[in-house]
């Protein structure tokens, strides 16, 4: 195991055993170098959040986590276990790391229930009437409740990136990812998903959220991460980040996003 | 006219035939040309290979050599079939690279991020085809593959030039008997031949139209 050099979270024991690590983790694009030298340890119950200017590698970063994308160099443990390359383990480790994405990603010819369901029937083996009453329950979780029996098609961005919070959540995941969540969504849904996400962290949820929302940010992350061309520049807590960044490049970053 | 009346009966035996061939062939194609579809698709390079090869080697080779194959060269391997059941392998092979054509254009329409969610929640290869990707794709493919079908139902005929007699085995008789009636045989066999293909392309129509809403 490697050493925590980072600050550990307030309120959570600096020992606690990394239910996330990724260790001197590489990844190129060809020519380009996506991750360099990625060290991060996320520990159970905290809520990371991913910032950086666009292009720096925070979506790699989070695809990485559950090998949508392949590594070069490094590893990736998920509560210890070191991510599989292929085949049932793989599935396995997947199956326990929830991915919300930018674009929703809803199964398009299921219905929200069917959405909610499907993984758990097929992979997990639940039967049909549990997962049904579960995945109702979670519909109800995040406010959808009553759209069970549509299509995705016929639901908001924002209520379907809601069912797609609950897909994912009824696989009952040891850690969530969030790939830019809100940035597809007219800004008058943003809030209905943040407040899903701010109660999922609250329910102690482990949480890597990539989004540029600072507000969610500064209120629930426990720490920040900033990234820029492939590497983490810092790791801080929220008040650090946003009061006084370290690194020259994180304040560019905020200069330029806050100023507008 | 006469004749047709007359042989009625024989060209109901035929009309079967060919719809038997062209149903037989049709659904087999479709099971084996979506698992070459699937096969092509798949992480397994050697299943991608064996898929390929296939696929562009029987779309490339005249149907007439398929039949040749199955009709002549089999039976001195040490297989033999009776001539119609060789007609159902010879269509079946040769459609079925043309279906995983249509099933492959219509995976590769479905967004890429359904793949990845299923992939996400820990589905397996089979499980994100069977479950995600292919129910998506059959919507897109059915256009081209009715073609395929369409296609099929006319190359049924190719079994007449190998002893089943079908429509067009027929079609060549009763010429021949009534050398004086040729138009209206011909059109009367043409006719038996839009019988099945027409309600195909209806049926393509009405299912396209369901996947719209579907989506
Ligand atoms: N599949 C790919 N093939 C080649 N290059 C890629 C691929 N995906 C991403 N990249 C490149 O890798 C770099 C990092 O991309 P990434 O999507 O991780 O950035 P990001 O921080 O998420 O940016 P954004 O804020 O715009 O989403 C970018 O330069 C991008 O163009
Ligand atoms: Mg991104």
């Amino acid at each position: 195991m490697t050493q925590i050099t980072q600050p550990a979270p307030e309120g959570s024991a600096a020992t606690a055993p990394a239910l996330l690590s990724l260790h001197g983790v590489q990844k190129h694009f060809g020519d380009l170098h996506v991750l360099r030298d990625i060290e991060l340890e996320v520990t159970a119950g905290e809520v990371v959040v991913v910032l950086g200017p666009s292009g720096s590698g925070k979506s790699t970063l989070c695809r990485t986590i559950n090998r949508l994308e392949t590594i070069d160099e490094g590893e990736i443990r998920i509560d210890g276990e070191l991510l599989p390359t292929s085949g049932p383990g793989l599935a396995r480790l997947r199956s326990e790391v929830g991915m919300v994405f930018q674009s929703f990603n809803l199964f398009a010819h299921k219905s929200v229930l069917d959405n909610v369901t499907v993984a758990p029937i097929k992979v997990k083996k639940v039967p049909r009437a549990q997962a049904e009453r579960e995945g109702r329950e979670l519909l109800e979780r995040v406010g959808v409740a009553d759209q069970a029996d549509k299509l995705p098609a016929q639901l908001s961005g924002g209520q379907q990136q809601r069912v797609a919070i609950a897909r994912s959540l009824a696989m009952k995941p040891k850690v969530m990812l969030f790939d830019e969540p809100t940035s597809a969504l007219d800004p008058e849904m943003i809030n209905e998903v943040i407040t899903v996400m701010t109660d999922l962290a609250k329910s102690g949820m482990t949480m890597v959220v990539v989004t540029h929302e600072m507000g969610f940010a500064r209120r629930t992350a426990d720490r920040v991460v900033f990234m820029d061309a492939g590497r983490i520049v810092e790791i801080q807590p929220p008040e650090q980040f946003f009061t006084a960044p370290r690194s020259e490049r994180a304040q560019d970053f905020l200069s330029k996003i806050l100023d507008h | 006219m006469d004749h047709l009346f007359e042989q009625r009966s024989a060209i109901w035996d035929a009309f079967l035939t060919t719809l038997s061939l062209a149903g037989i062939s049709g659904l087999l194609a479709l099971v084996l040309g979506t698992v070459l579809a699937g096969m092509r698709v798949s992480p397994f390079l050697p299943l991608r290979i064996i898929a390929t090869g296939y696929t562009e080697f029987l779309r490339n080779t005249p149907l007439t050599i398929v039949f040749f194959f199955y009709v002549f060269v089999t039976p001195s391997m040490g297989f033999s079939f009776s001539y119609k059941v060789a007609a159902v392998i010879a269509l079946t092979c040769y459609t079925a690279a043309f279906v995983a054509e249509a099933v492959r254009s219509g995976i590769n329409s479905v967004a890429p991020g359904q793949a990845e969610a299923a992939r996400s929640l820990g589905m397996s290869f089979g499980q994100n085809l069977g479950l995600v990707v292919l129910p998506q794709a059959f919507r897109t493919a059915i256009p081209p593959l009715i073609s395929v079908f369409i296609a099929l139902v006319k190359n049924t005929s190719v079994a007449g030039a190998f002893s089943v007699l079908e429509l067009f085995a027929l079609s060549k008789r009763l010429t021949n008997a009534y050398s004086a009636d040729v138009i209206t045989i011909l059109i009367g066999i043409a006719l038996c031949y839009l019988v099945i293909c027409i309600p195909l392309g209806r049926v393509a129509a009405a299912l396209e139209r369901k996947a719209v809403f579907g989506r």
